[in-house]
């Protein structure tokens, strides 16, 4: 946008002079994130210390910590697809949409007698990246605005899922697939093992490849990437195939977890979820940078606040409430002005007693 | 004719072909008391979406409406039903409340510069908790305020029942359009949605016009949750979910540019209307099962944007990939 350059500009001689010199400039992106987080736990940690007790029981992992993880897990695959999207500068609407379809799409393959386990889970995820598919070509070849491309299967989406279920909830029973939200592999829960082996796979695609630096470039400008040889259009279109095929994932995740698939209630609402954990950790709704590794910050502050509350003993109707305040206050950390105004504050609250120092010195 | 009004054409003109269908194949759909139910029953959503009429105008987005619906409702539920309070006293603090929700969320967005879309995002998070904490369960009004509303109105022609809903929001469609084709405000919001830098360079108050844009998307969600209440006659926190993409939809349906600096307040309306006449169509059939109504709505959408795209890139050729 055309006021970032100025802003970063103005920034540059505050850092090492000013208030915010006080924190190491190179960590700064992190450290917002990573002190939430830090702060959260340590919450955690005083409210109840078996918070982080981890037990091994009949092979498998159990803990507080854990079950954060491995709630955490569809929220955390969205936020991977979302973080590329919102990089080039784009949103992805439709992606609780997406899931409903990808746990419907599996769950009739499932209960019309498809045994090949792989045949129902590359359906699942061909059916996101199908979904990906429309969504990149709403936005790179049509030009439609994201937020409006992906609103349009936000909406139809849910009632696809419908017709896909012919407005049942469809329930299965399968063993291999329900693998996928409840099995565990060497006591960790797979949900958990998915993530990690997605975020693996595409930070290496992004990073090992010049694809990230594409991804960045066309979410800064689009215009002058184009000019530059970048394929705009080609960089737009991927990424929603990923987000499509991330949300097909968590769709499976949640699916399997309740053994059938509810069009009404599947990843209702997830895709605010990983819009918001993309933002606390620190990217710009305007594109470009991002940054993989706090998007899932972002994600597991969410899941830690929505448990540091029930554990803290605060009615969980407090829940929303405390969210957003938490929300906005995050995002004022990210505003440079606030960052200005709380600088120049504690410059008074440190120029006054100074003042003090000097005076009694005199005296 | 006028090349500015052509998607409002189109979209009156799909509104009067849907009507005409549903005529011709049922029996009873052609009729005077159709039409005053679809003011009647979308009432409440014509006036949030045309509030999200001048926020989409200007180039923003209020995701916050539902839950400024709901928490209106629990609040009107809470301080008639159990305060015992006058209707009329609570009334005007929802309304100031409403606005002043609004106003807080567009100070935010001016003056830290966050994006519309996290700030009414949290907004959303933020009354829906309220609502939730000033009631987790459904608040019955019973009041005689409220029957005497309900009673108030009357029948025009051919059965059809005109309501105090309908008489407000013919009240905030007038309102709406005097502000925006024949005031200030309204040429401010116009112009910062065309391009908010020239706006600026213009003289426009970009603070008070954009604190102004959100006051007023709270302040007419708050009297659509009233309205909601008039209709329910309670107050629960889970309702009007997803109403903003409803009210969203309306508003591109009815032909305003989600780029901002273009649309109209009537286009919102017949957007409305649309959105409800093919529920009503799909409740005449029997057969149709309702979430037909949201893949209708999504082809709807897709077919407007497109209808959109073809129009303005006549204008701008060049910008295609940008």
């Amino acid at each position: 946008m055309n006021n970032l350059p100025p802003a970063a500009a103005k920034e540059q001689p505050v850092s090492p002079a000013g208030p915010r010199g006080l924190l190491p400039p190179l960590n700064g992106r992190y450290l917002w994130p990573l002190l939430g987080l830090v702060l959260l736990l340590a919450i955690n940690l005083v409210l109840s210390p078996e918070f982080f007790q981890v037990k091994l029981v009949d092979g498998r992992l159990y803990g507080s910590l854990i079950d954060v993880l491995n709630r955490s897990a569809p929220v955390a695959l969205l936020a991977i697809g979302m973080t590329l999207v919102i990089a080039t500068g784009g949103i992805d609407l439709s992606v609780g949409a997406t899931m409903a379809i990808a746990g419907a799409v599996c769950a009739n393959m499932l209960v019309g007698g498809v045994d090949s386990i792989f045949l129902v889970v590359a359906g699942g995820m061909a059916i996101g990246i199908l979904i990906g598919a429309v969504n990149g070509s709403l936005v790179s070849f049509l030009g439609i605005q994201p937020i409006v491309a992906t609103l349009i299967l936000m909406v139809a989406g849910r009632g696809i899922a419908q017709l896909i279920n012919a407005g049942q909830i469809v329930t299965f029973q399968n063993e291999a697939f329900t693998f996928i939200g409840t099995g565990s592999v060497f006591g960790v829960p797979f949900p958990i093992l998915l993530v990690l082996m997605v975020f693996a796979a595409i930070q290496l695609l992004m990073r090992k490849t010049a694809l990230g630096l594409f991804v960045e470039s066309v979410g800064c400008n689009a215009g002058a990437s184009h000019y530059l040889g970048v394929n705009a259009r080609a960089v737009k279109m991927m990424v929603y195939c990923i987000a499509g095929l991330c949300a097909a994932l968590a769709g499976m995740i949640a699916a399997a977890d309740i053994q059938g698939s509810d069009a009404n209630n599947a990843g209702l609402w997830l895709e605010l979820d990983a819009i918001l954990a993309v933002v606390i950790g620190g990217a710009s709704l305007m594109g470009g940078r991002f940054s993989l590794v706090l998007s899932l910050v972002g994600v597991l502050i969410i899941q830690c606040l929505s448990t540091t509350i029930i554990m803290s003993g605060v009615p969980p109707k407090y829940n929303l409430v405390i969210k957003s305040l938490v929300v906005v206050f995050v995002l004022l950390l990210q505003s440079p002005r606030f960052q200005a105004q709380m600088g120049a504050l504690i410059a008074l609250a440190k120029s006054k007693s100074n003042k003090s120092v000097g005076e009694r010195a005199e005296a | 004719m006028n090349s500015r009004f052509t998607s409002l054409y189109v979209t009156g003109g799909l509104f009067m072909l849907l009507f005409l269908i549903g005529s011709l194949q049922f029996d009873h759909f052609g009729s005077t008391r159709v039409l005053a139910n679809l003011f009647t029953d979308n009432a409440f959503l014509a006036i949030t979406a045309i509030g999200m009429t001048f926020v989409i105008i200007s180039g923003g987005i209020d995701l916050s409406v539902g839950a400024v619906i709901a928490l209106t409702g629990v609040a009107c539920g809470v301080l008639i039903g159990e305060a015992g309070l006058h209707p009329l006293v609570v009334f005007p603090l929802v309304l100031i409340g409403g606005g002043l929700f609004g106003a807080t969320m567009g100070a935010l967005i001016h003056y830290y510069k966050l994006q519309p879309f996290i700030v009414t995002l949290a907004g959303m998070f933020l009354a829906r908790g309220l609502a939730t904490i000033l009631s987790d369960k459904s608040v019955p009004i019973d009041h005689s305020f409220y029957d005497a509303v309900a009673d108030f109105g009357t029948f025009l022609p051919g059965d059809a029942w005109v309501g105090a809903s309908t008489l407000i929001l013919a009240l905030v469609v007038a309102g709406a359009v005097v502000l925006a084709h024949y005031s200030r405000l309204g040429g401010y919001i116009y112009a910062l949605g065309g391009n908010a830098q020239s706006a600026r360079l213009m003289g426009v108050p970009v603070a008070r016009t954009t604190i102004s844009i959100y006051a007023i998307s709270g302040f007419l969600s708050a009297l659509a949750g009233i309205v909601y209440s008039f209709y329910t006659f309670s107050g629960y926190s889970l309702a009007a979910v997803g109403m903003e993409l409803d009210a969203i939809a309306a508003v591109v349906i009815g032909g305003t540019l989600l780029t901002g600096g273009s649309g109209y307040v009537i286009g919102t309306l017949i957007g409305v209307l649309i959105m409800g006449i093919i529920q009503t169509y799909i409740s005449f059939d029997g057969t149709l099962n309702s979430w037909w109504t949201k893949i209708v709505i999504g082809l709807l959408l897709f077919a407007f944007i497109a209808m959109q795209r073809l129009l303005t890139a006549r204008g701008n050729r060049g910008m295609a990939h940008a």
